[in-house]
C-alpha cells in the first residue's frame, strides 16, 4: 500500500479519499478496493518516515481535509522502488517439498500427490477462466492480471509434468 | 456452474448414461519391427452431453486414443461401445457411416476441403447424414450465423484468417448433429483471440448439451470440461471432475492478489 500512495501523490497532492477513488479507478477490479482506514494509517506512517507531509486545508460548509504531498526523500523512495527489478514469481515451494520429502517418510505416493496438485490447479484455471469471460472488456488492468495469472498456472501446470517425467 | 443432479433423484445406472465407453482399449502400432505400444489399456466413459477433456505429456497417447474413439484407425484390442452399440470391430465402410450419423471431428489443421466454398463444407456432412439440401442449407446457416461467420458463406476456406477456419471446420463438425463432438487440439494454431472465441463457441454447443471429448495441452481450455482425463505413457493416470474454485465476494482481487 506505501508505494502505490507514493506512487499517486507523485502526480499531485491529494487527500485520502481521492486516493481511494484514484486506485480503484486505475485498477478496476484488478485492485482489492482499498479500505479508507488502512489509507490513513498507511499516510500517517508515511509522514511520520518523512516520505510525505500533510496540511489541514480549511472547508467553508464541511470540516478541514487533510491534504498529503510527496517530500523529496518520498520521491527519492518512489524512484528506488521503481527502478529495482521486481522478484520473479516464486516455484510453489510448499508442494514441491511435500513432494520430496512426503514419499520419503512413506506418507504419500508421488503420483498421487501430483494428481491432487493438478485437480486443484484446474479447479483454480475454471475460476480464472470463467473471471476472464466475465471480466469487463474495458477493464484493462483487470484483464491483463487475470491473463498474467493464468499463464502463471499454466507454467506450474508445465512444471508439475516435467516432475511427473523426472520423478515418476 | 454446477452440474451435478439434486441430491433427491437417484442417478441413473452407468450402463444407461455412457454415450462413449471403452474397455482394456489398446492401439500398438508396428513398422519395420518396431512396436510402439500408444494405448495401454484404456478404461473411459463419456456420458450424454458431458465434455471430457484429455490431458497428458506429448506422447501420452491422448490424440491416437482419439483417433482410435473415431474410428480413424482400428484398435489392436480392448472395447469400443457408443450409444450401446459395440464400435471396435466394424469395418472401414461400417465407421466411416457412423461417423457420418455420429461423430463430429475437428482437428488442429482445421482440414476443411479447399475446392469448396464454406457453405458446402458445412452442408455436405448434413447432407451425408442423411438431411435433404433444404434442411442442410438451413442447418448451416444457423451454424455459421451463430459463430458470427455467416458473411464468409461464399467464400473459399483459403480466404479465412486461420480463427474463421477453425470456426468453420466447428461448423462442420457439428452440421451432421453429432452424438459426439471430438477434438484434436482445436486450438493448437490459433493465437490467443481465436483461442478465446473458439473457447465460447465450445462452451456454448457443451451447454447446449452436446458432447465433446477433446484433446489439448491447453489448461486454459481444457478447464471448460466437465472432467479431465489425464494419460500418461498410454495409461489413464488421473480422471477426475474439475471443481472450481468458489469465488469469493471481491471477484478478480481474490483471485489474483496484487502485491505492491
Amino acid at each position: 500500500m506505501r508505494q502505490p500512495l507514493l506512487a499517486l501523490l507523485a502526480k499531485e497532492p491529494a487527500h485520502g479519499y481521492e486516493l481511494k477513488l484514484a486506485l480503484e479507478q486505475i485498477f478496476g477490479e484488478a485492485y482489492p478496493s482499498p479500505n479508507i482506514g488502512q489509507i490513513y494509517v498507511t499516510l500517517k506512517r508515511l509522514e511520520q518516515d518523512g516520505l510525505v507531509r500533510s496540511e489541514d486545508v480549511e472547508q467553508t460548509t464541511r470540516p478541514n481535509k487533510r491534504v498529503y504531498e510527496l517530500t523529496p526523500a518520498g520521491r527519492d523512495a518512489l524512484r528506488a522502488w521503481v527502478g529495482e527489478p521486481s522478484d520473479g514469481p516464486r516455484v510453489r515451494d510448499e508442494f514441491f517439498v511435500k513432494l520430496i520429502l512426503a514419499p520419503m517418510a512413506g506418507l504419500a505416493d508421488r503420483m498421487e500427490l501430483m494428481n491432487s496438485q493438478r485437480r486443484h490447479y484446474m479447479g483454480i484455471m475454471r475460476s480464472l477462466t470463467e473471471l476472464q469471460a466475465d471480466a469487463d472488456p474495458a477493464d484493462v488492468p483487470a484483464r491483463l492480471l487475470i491473463e498474467g495469472a493464468i499463464l502463471h498456472l499454466q507454467a506450474d501446470l508445465d512444471w508439475l509434468e516435467r516432475c511427473q517425467e523426472e520423478l515418476v | 456452474m454446477n452440474r451435478r443432479a439434486p441430491k433427491d433423484l437417484p442417478r441413473p445406472p452407468a450402463e444407461t448414461s455412457a454415450l462413449l465407453r471403452t474397455s482394456k482399449l489398446v492401439k500398438v502400432y508396428r513398422a519395420d519391427g518396431v512396436t510402439v505400444e500408444a494405448v495401454r489399456g484404456v478404461d473411459i466413459e463419456v456420458a450424454i452431453g458431458e465434455f471430457v477433456a484429455i490431458m497428458g505429456p506429448s506422447g501420452s497417447g491422448k490424440s491416437t486414443l482419439l483417433h482410435v474413439l473415431g474410428g480413424l484407425e482400428p484398435a489392436t484390442s480392448g472395447e469400443i461401445w457408443l450409444r450401446g452399440q459395440r464400435v471396435d470391430g466394424l469395418s472401414t465402410a461400417a465407421w466411416a457411416i457412423l461417423r457420418r450419423q455420429h461423430i463430429g471431428f475437428v482437428f488442429q489443421f482445421f482440414n476443411l476441403l479447399s475446392n469448396m466454398t464454406v457453405a458446402d463444407n458445412v452442408e455436405l456432412p448434413a447432407l451425408l447424414a442423411g438431411m435433404t439440401p433444404r434442411q442442410a442449407r438451413k442447418r448451416r446457416e444457423e451454424l455459421l450465423a451463430e459463430l458470427g461467420i455467416a458473411d464468409k458463406a461464399g467464400a473459399a476456406p483459403a480466404r479465412l484468417s486461420g480463427g474463421e477456419q477453425q470456426r468453420v471446420a466447428l461448423a462442420r463438425a457439428l452440421a451432421n448433429e453429432p452424438s459426439v463432438l471430438l477434438a484434436d487440439e482445436p486450438t493448437g494454431n490459433l493465437d490467443s483471440t481465436n483461442t478465446r472465441d473458439v473457447l465460447r463457441l465450445l462452451r456454448r454447443a457443451h451447454a447446449g448439451g452436446q458432447a465433446i471429448v477433446m484433446v489439448t495441452h491447453d489448461a486454459r481450455v481444457a478447464s471448460l470440461a466437465d472432467r479431465v482425463i489425464n494419460l500418461y505413457d498410454g495409461m489413464v493416470a488421473d480422471d477426475a471432475p474439475i471443481v472450481p474454485i468458489p469465488r469469493r465476494l471481491n471477484g478478480v482481487a481474490d483471485v489474483v492478489e496484487l502485491r505492491g
